[in-house]
């Protein structure tokens, strides 16, 4: 079971205050559809990155579902998550193939670059750092994905490389 | 098929492999070829044939014949296309499959024979015409223009000997005809496309190249179980085949394939939609499944009832896995004795199994049910990465276990490999050479199944939890001489006292590793040494005084400052302060650095 996610939400003060008023467009959208609730759940954290535990009060008033069972629904599910994340996200893959192939050292690595835990997310909110199982790219383990790119064939120093990239990208279109 | 050249077609395998090891880069350029025009080709798109080991791929067309080159990244596919196209020379180093020649990597073929893989890897899998000159919807429209039975259709798939290819095995015809006799207007066929085992990817794969083909197979178990709608529930970490079903999807019903009276039926009518999953393992089982589409937290409940009788909101619903339903037109098209033509006497056609690990040829495969897994590993593998010894292969996933070398003449069917005490499972094929620690890779599948216990049964929620304690005591070089018997006495408990699949089956990479690889737990135990010097809190490094040149390269990365010497002396490390990160023994150039 996934006690260790059951959590408050912590609030860095990097992420700007989410605008729930978005939500409304969801709800329109699921209205008097049954099953409704986990679409519901992934359609916010798509919006914001993470469920604000305001939104879980708005889901239950919209569906009538109290709000503890909604709680025991996104505490099931690994999506979903109840902290805001870094702008991007690194999912390292820790499925089968990816462990036989020392996933460990991708993480471990950019444990090292980043100085973040796993499940951490680095001080300006750039980075958020998550371990997965599989990404259905075993043939290229050890694999991660950032954002839509998916990495493979990675060793620790590559994967390092990817990220001092990423930021050095965005670093230069920000001037 | 039928297919008009008027120019060369030069085809991008854009899988999410293939886009992965930047087949995506490599349609740019091309594209950009084009627009420059300095060459004239159609250019198209395909998704994963398999070869993943050799992504990116492409393959040139013409009137004549065709040539798959591998590697083919966007600094490297110029090259080969600009002396194919204009010179008209085949870039031999590259190509590795040919109609005309035997290239490099003919052996990874040979001995496949595709089934439910049939057109993946030939269409663009983003087009209807394209999968229909390949035979998309020819079954489905038989049945009605031939005004072939619900019945009829059940005792094909009955006789064609399908079972199952979600891991459970169960005869398909017999589980229709179960929903079949469940009385009710509304009835439900769910496609399971939760590929929960990591390290698979079959069902990814298939979904990604094929949609229509697993469209087709939802239709025609609609139609023959009595069914109205078709829910697909796909994992969420799969985007790219969740683009593609509903893009076909789309199609379909634009065509009025799918919707109210296809194909001129009279009483039928059918619709599609995909659910996506929210990352659960245990979702894959049949009961939880139905929960998380219900919107309900993920967890399985008793049966009887099954789902034939009660199952998506109380209504009698047919689940299969992916592959069972890719696998349907072409036994309703080809006929069931020409399916059960290949296989075994109780596993009939064909499976297909993802290999990865280390393995040479890491991708997709589909062969006959009835091959040896040293077949498997060796002809169509292409072997050992660099030519590192076999030792073990996981089946099954968290629910299977490994079969070792020794076993490697086991012929791959449902049988066969339940009595090695692994399962086939989904077709993960995770092959593991002397660096992997077996007592590791355990812990690591107790860790999954631990983290992924829904929480409802107590020996599966807390059982699992005190038998990876154990195990990590063991790898931490604390394992007790009692922890053997009590892992054994665990596992049978949390086997026997489980409800579903996932606590029935937890136990089972302790058992087999236990079973095949008992010295390498003993390893650890008593001698308090990992064989394959994996467990990192059993490895001790020193330096051989005979090959150290004293370059105090090793002393400078030393994270704890733990290694002594002055230049061109002979280095040694404090013991007391290693922490066995192992980072000298990564930098030494001189080998000198020794593990034990
Ligand atoms: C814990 C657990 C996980 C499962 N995961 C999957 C899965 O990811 N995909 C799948 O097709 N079947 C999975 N199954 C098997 C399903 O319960 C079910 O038997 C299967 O979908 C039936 O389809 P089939 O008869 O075509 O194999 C799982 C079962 C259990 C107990
Ligand atoms: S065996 Fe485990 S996963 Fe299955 S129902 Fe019981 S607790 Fe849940
Ligand atoms: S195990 Fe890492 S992608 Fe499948």
């Amino acid at each position: 079971m996934r006690i260790h996610r059951i959590a408050q939400e912590k609030v860095n003060g990097l992420q700007p205050e989410a605008d729930l008023t978005q939500l409304e467009a969801l709800f329109t959208r699921y209205r008097n559809k049954s099953g409704s609730l986990i679409p519901l759940l992934q359609g916010t954290q798509h919006m914001f990155g993470y469920i604000p535990s305001k939104a879980f009060e708005m889901i239950a008033e919209e569906t009538n579902i109290p709000v503890a069972d909604i709680f025991g629904v996104a505490t099931f599910y690994a999506q979903f998550r109840l902290h805001p994340v870094g702008k991007n996200v690194i999912k390292v893959c820790h499925g089968t193939a990816c462990h036989v192939q020392n996933a460990n050292s991708i993480t471990d690595a950019i444990k090292g670059e980043l100085s973040v835990k796993d499940g951490g997310t680095t001080e300006d909110g750039f980075f958020t750092l998550e371990s997965v199982a599989c990404l259905g790219c075993c043939s290229l383990a050890p694999v991660m994905m950032i954002g839509e790119n998916t990495y493979g064939k990675l060793t620790g120093k590559a994967s390092v490389k990817v990220i001092r990239e990423l930021r050095k990208e965005n670093s230069s279109n920000n001037q | 098929m039928i297919e008009t050249y008027t120019k060369p077609k030069v085809i991008v395998g854009l899988g999410s492999c293939g886009i992965a090891a930047g087949a995506a880069k490599t349609y740019d350029k091309l594209q950009k070829m084009l627009q420059e025009g300095t060459l004239d080709f159609e250019l198209s798109r395909t998704s994963c044939i398999g070869m993943c080991y050799k992504e990116p791929l492409v393959e040139i067309r013409d009137k004549n014949s065709w040539v798959l080159y591998g590697d083919m990244t966007a600094d490297k596919v110029e090259q080969t296309i600009l002396k194919h196209l204009s010179k008209g020379q085949v870039d031999k180093e590259n190509a590795v499959s040919a109609r005309d020649f035997k290239a490099t990597e003919e052996d990874f073929f040979d001995g496949q024979v595709k089934i439910a893989l049939r057109n993946c890897g030939h269409i663009d899998p983003e087009s209807l015409s394209e999968a229909e000159e390949h035979g998309a919807y020819q079954a489905i429209r038989a049945i009605f223009d031939k005004k072939i039975s619900g019945a009829e259709v059940i005792q094909s798939v009955l006789d064609s000997g399908l079972r199952g290819r979600g891991g459970g095995g169960f005869p398909t015809g017999l589980k229709w005809r179960f929903a079949a006799q469940s009385e009710n207007d509304e009835k439900y066929i769910i496609c399971n496309a939760d590929e929960g085992d990591p390290g698979a990817f079959m069902d990814r794969s298939l979904l990604e190249g094929d949609p229509h083909a697993v469209l087709e197979g939802m239709m025609i178990g609609g139609y023959a179980i009595g069914a109205q709608t078709g829910v697909i529930y796909c994992r969420a970490e799969y985007p790219l085949a969740i683009k593609r079903l509903n893009i076909a999807i789309a199609q379909a019903k634009e065509k009025g394939y799918l919707g109210k009276n296809p194909f001129g039926s009279e009483a039928f009518s059918f619709d599609i939609y995909v659910k996506e999953g929210a990352g659960a393992f245990v979702c894959g089982e049949e009961t939880a499944l139905i929960a998380s589409i219900e919107g309900q937290r993920g967890m399985p409940r008793k049966r009887p009832p099954f789902p034939a009788v009660s199952g998506l909101w109380k209504k009698p619903t047919n689940i299969n896995n992916v592959e069972t339903w890719a696998n349907i037109p072409w036994i309703i098209h080809n006929g069931p004795a020409a399916y059960a033509a290949y296989g075994t006497e109780k596993s009939k056609g064909t499976k297909v199994f993802a290999l990865t690990g280390k393995i040479r040829n890491g991708g997709l495969v589909e062969v006959p049910m009835g091959i040896t897994i040293n077949d498997i590993i060796f002809k169509l593998g292409g072997g050992i990465q660099g030519g590192k010894k076999f030792k073990a292969v996981q089946l099954g996933g968290p629910s299977g276990g490994c079969i070792p070398a020794e076993l490697g003449d086991t012929c791959v069917d449902y049988d066969s490999v339940n009595a090695t005490g692994a399962i086939m499972g989904s077709g993960g094929m995770v092959v593991m050479d002397e660096t992997t620690c077996m007592i590791d890779l355990a812990k690591f599948f107790l860790h999954f199944t631990q983290d992924e216990s829904c929480g409802k049964c107590t020996f599966c929620r807390i059982g699992t939890k005190r038998m990876l304690e154990i195990l990590e005591r063991i790898t931490e070089g604390k394992g007790k001489e009692s922890d053997i018997e009590l892992l054994e006495n665990l596992a049978f408990q949390i086997k026997n006292n489980s409800l579903c699949g996932l606590g029935q089956t937890a136990p089972n990479p302790v058992l087999t590793t236990l079973k095949y690889f008992k010295a390498e737990y003993e390893a650890h135990i008593f001698d308090k040494k990992c064989p394959a010097k994996v467990c990192k809190p059993l490895l001790k490094y020193s330096i051989n005084p005979d090959t150290c040149t004293g370059c105090m390269v090793c002393g400078k990365k030393c994270p704890t400052n733990a290694i002594d010497g002055d230049r061109k002396k002979v280095h040694v490390i404090n013991q007391s302060m290693c922490i066995q990160c192992g980072e000298c023994f990564n930098v030494c150039r001189f080998d000198a650095v020794i593990v034990e």
